[in-house]
């Protein structure tokens, strides 16, 4: 038993990890996502050798435990996303 | 702001149907962290159907295990506010989300389930992790 939002699409709720075509990787939950943007609530982001880190190392992190939130909502344009993958799958 | 009891309330029974305390204060919290020995399973309830709707019958499926934790407690995330702040204070190096899974032994946090590896998943899938986990570090070891 949950509550539940099936109009918002099969990501709302996940927690997701948004690459972009920049040094910027966000991961957060998505709210929606649509052909102009996407939504994320509880986001994070890293910026590529930000800490000594890349975003595959910050990746590994993440997944094992989840992220610390630096924003409750961001919205990303969709011109600037490479791809959108499930935290969990990695 | 709370939820309401109607929306919170089944969510909690599918748990303390099942033999889990629910934790309701932070000194509920510092009761139960303070019986350090044995094992003990902590699940950060919630109302997102996402995730919880998959952890809750998960972790009924895990405890039916042969090495199912000594104690069984819970708060719920969102509801029970200082008790589930009071909990996350336990292992505060770990990111809040919820819902959420840990597993003590003997007082230390041995094993954590974050929302984000519950909510891609099923309860078949929720608990086979479980079971796993409490076989790894809750299995009794054979006298020699």
């Amino acid at each position: 038993m949950g509550t539940f939002h099936q109009d918002k699409g099969e990501l709302h709720g996940i927690t997701v990890v948004v690459d972009t075509v920049g040094s910027e990787i966000y991961v957060g939950r998505c709210d929606v996502m649509t052909e102009e943007r996407i939504l994320l609530h509880d986001a994070d982001v890293h910026r590529e050798g930000e800490g000594g880190r890349s975003k595959e190392e910050y990746l590994e992190r993440a997944a094992q435990l989840g992220t610390w939130k630096k924003f409750d909502q961001l919205e990303i344009p969709a011109e600037v996303i490479a791809s959108v993958r499930r935290l969990g799958d990695l | 702001m709370p939820y309401s009891p109607l929306i919170v309330n089944p969510m909690k029974a599918e748990l303390t149907s099942i033999g889990f305390l629910e934790l309701l204060t932070p000194e509920d919290v510092d009761t139960f962290m303070s019986q350090k020995q044995g094992s003990a399973l902590l699940v950060i309830n919630s109302v997102c159907g996402c995730a919880a709707g998959q952890a809750r019958p998960g972790v009924h499926l895990a405890l039916q295990s042969a090495n199912r934790p000594d104690r069984l407690v819970t708060v719920f995330a969102g509801q029970d506010v200082e008790a589930t702040k009071q909990a996350r204070s336990y292992f505060e190096d770990i990111p809040p989300s919820s819902p959420s899974i840990a597993l003590f032994k003997d007082g230390d946090l041995v094993y954590f389930i974050p929302r984000h590896r519950i909510e891609s998943r099923s309860a078949d899938e929720v608990a086979e992790d479980l079971t796993s986990a409490f076989d790894r570090y809750f299995a009794s070891t054979p006298a020699s």
